[in-house]
């Protein structure tokens, strides 16, 4: 089945209840399944600059070279690691781009923005990201976070000096370690999945699962699944509940059907 | 910074900046911090600083270390339990060694009574818990549906999750939403909007009020509040 009619894919961003801006930008290309978000940071409205450049690079230049014409020659392993080599170079890319920007335009200085990409082709899943904007998968009504977050706390969680149920508690909660834009070169983690009919993805920024817990989020998605819109309005809704205190952004993508090329 | 209040029998030693990744503390002189006292071990615990944060953790003492007047020995503890609403530059963790005896089961009376608390009194009050932790808002009120027709007539449905959805998948779903301003219905799936008061729902959320009557899939029910 093509992706268009396989997958189904909604985006939903706010700036939440306490900032003007909203530095998080989000873009979709549901022919060709992808979907890209960012989380941008950097004073004035470099945040913005930043996250917009970064979804807008990344989904042109995936267009570009992630196409109907070079897939029709491969199979499926090639298929696999063509979409990681080229999800690479665009998250590279982009990289350039902005750390460019930043350098050469004062009121830029400094920016950078986490990323994560998605490419759904074939019933498998490519993410590549970079800090600590996650991608989530409900299957089975169960929610797992995908994603590892490129993070100071995931390092202390991982290192054991850290409890991960302490992990709110932690006043070292605003801290990346990888981002995209501060350095000449950075590149993201990426990661290849099977996806099955069913399963509903979430990408999601730090403004979500930082104020809503998994468990909440969990069941949302399992009640409102039928309805993505109202899913994502739900999901935004419990954040400003909450407090709202970041830029909340969600994309949710349901694979509805398979969408195996054979 | 952060910084380390040394107190003892409620007189104030001696404050330390955790100015030091590792701050080691213990009775032996080649301790960052040293504590003259026999009931201190030789190397009784460290402190671990990494930015905003402190990490204690009781180096296999004799007689273990406290934190926030919880005994035993804490092989990894989160200092900053006591947070504050202050800026953290502002703050001063205190952390208390002493006897547990003398703590948890007041052996010496006379000791006991005068001990300080196990707190120093700088510590300011604690902050609000952030969000992710702390449970659902409550709401002052407390809501049901009674379902007056079908099946389940009869029954009550309390509507003590954040989310609800009542209905027919595929053919007619609404979802009940608690939030910190009041209950909302909301439709979910189907050809058919649910009817409230008579009306179709529409594709809006709607706050409910007492008495509200709803119908959705064939079944009516009636949104109380309850006292």
């Amino acid at each position: 089945m093509a992706l268009i009619d396989a997958l189904q894919m909604i985006s939903l961003s706010d700036p939440g209840m306490v900032r003007d801006l909203n530095e998080d930008s989000i873009e979709l290309r549901p022919e060709l399944g992808i979907a890209v978000l960012a989380d941008g940071m950097g004073g004035y409205n470099a945040g913005e600059v930043a996250s917009g450049m970064a979804v807008s690079l990344v989904a042109a230049g995936l267009a570009q070279f992630w196409n109907a014409a070079t897939l029709q020659t491969l199979d499926r392993k090639a298929a696999i690691l063509l979409s990681q080599t080229v999800l690479q170079q665009q998250v590279q890319a982009a990289n350039a781009a902005i750390f460019s920007k930043a350098q050469n335009d004062a009121e830029c200085q400094g920016m950078g923005t986490t990323l994560v990409v998605c490419l759904f082709y074939d019933d498998f899943i490519t993410v590549g990201h970079a800090g600590d904007s996650r991608l989530y998968r409900l299957r089975n009504d169960v929610l797992e976070q995908i994603t590892r977050d490129h993070s100071l706390l995931q390092e202390q969680i991982d290192s054991g000096m850290l409890r991960k149920e302490d992990a709110h508690l932690s006043n070292n909660r605003n801290f990346v370690t990888r981002a995209i834009g501060v350095d000449p070169v950075e590149e993201a983690e990426i990661h290849t999945y099977e996806v099955l009919e069913g399963d509903l993805y979430m990408i999601c920024t730090d403004g979500l699962f930082g104020l809503v817990a998994d468990d909440e989020i969990q069941m949302t998605l399992g009640a409102l699944k039928a309805n993505l819109d109202l899913a994502a309005q739900q999901l935004i809704q419990a954040a400003n509940d909450a407090g709202g205190t970041d830029n909340v952004s969600v994309i949710l993508v349901r694979a509805i059907k398979s969408f195996a090329v054979k | 910074m952060s910084k380390l209040i040394l107190s003892f029998e409620g007189t104030m030693l001696k404050t330390v900046d955790l100015n030091k990744e590792r701050i080691t503390i213990g009775r032996r002189p080649d301790n960052d911090i040293q504590v003259d006292n026999l009931a201190v071990s030789g190397l009784h615990a460290t402190v671990t600083t990494v930015l905003n944060d402190s990490v204690i953790e009781d180096q296999n003492s004799t007689n273990g270390t406290l934190i926030n007047g919880e005994i035993g020995k804490h092989t990894l503890r989160y200092v900053v339990e006591t947070a504050t609403a202050t800026p953290y530059q502002e703050f001063a963790k205190t952390m208390v060694i002493r006897r547990p005896d003398a703590a948890a089961h007041g052996a010496h009376a006379a000791h006991a009574e005068h001990a300080p608390p196990l707190t120093h009194a700088a510590v300011p009050a604690p902050r609000p818990a952030p969000a992710a932790a702390a449970p659902a808002p409550v709401l002052s009120r407390e809501a049901a549906l009674k379902i007056l027709t079908g099946s389940a007539a009869g029954r009550i449905l309390d509507l003590n999750k954040s989310l609800t959805t009542i209905g027919k998948a595929g053919v007619q779903v609404a979802v009940f939403t608690r939030r910190p301003v009041g209950f909302f219905v909301t439709h979910v799936e189907g050809d058919v909007f649910p009817l409230i008061n008579g009306e179709s729902l529409g594709t809006q959320a709607r706050q409910l009020n007492d008495q509200d009557t709803i119908e959705i899939a064939g079944t009516k029910m009636i949104f109380i509040y309850k006292t």
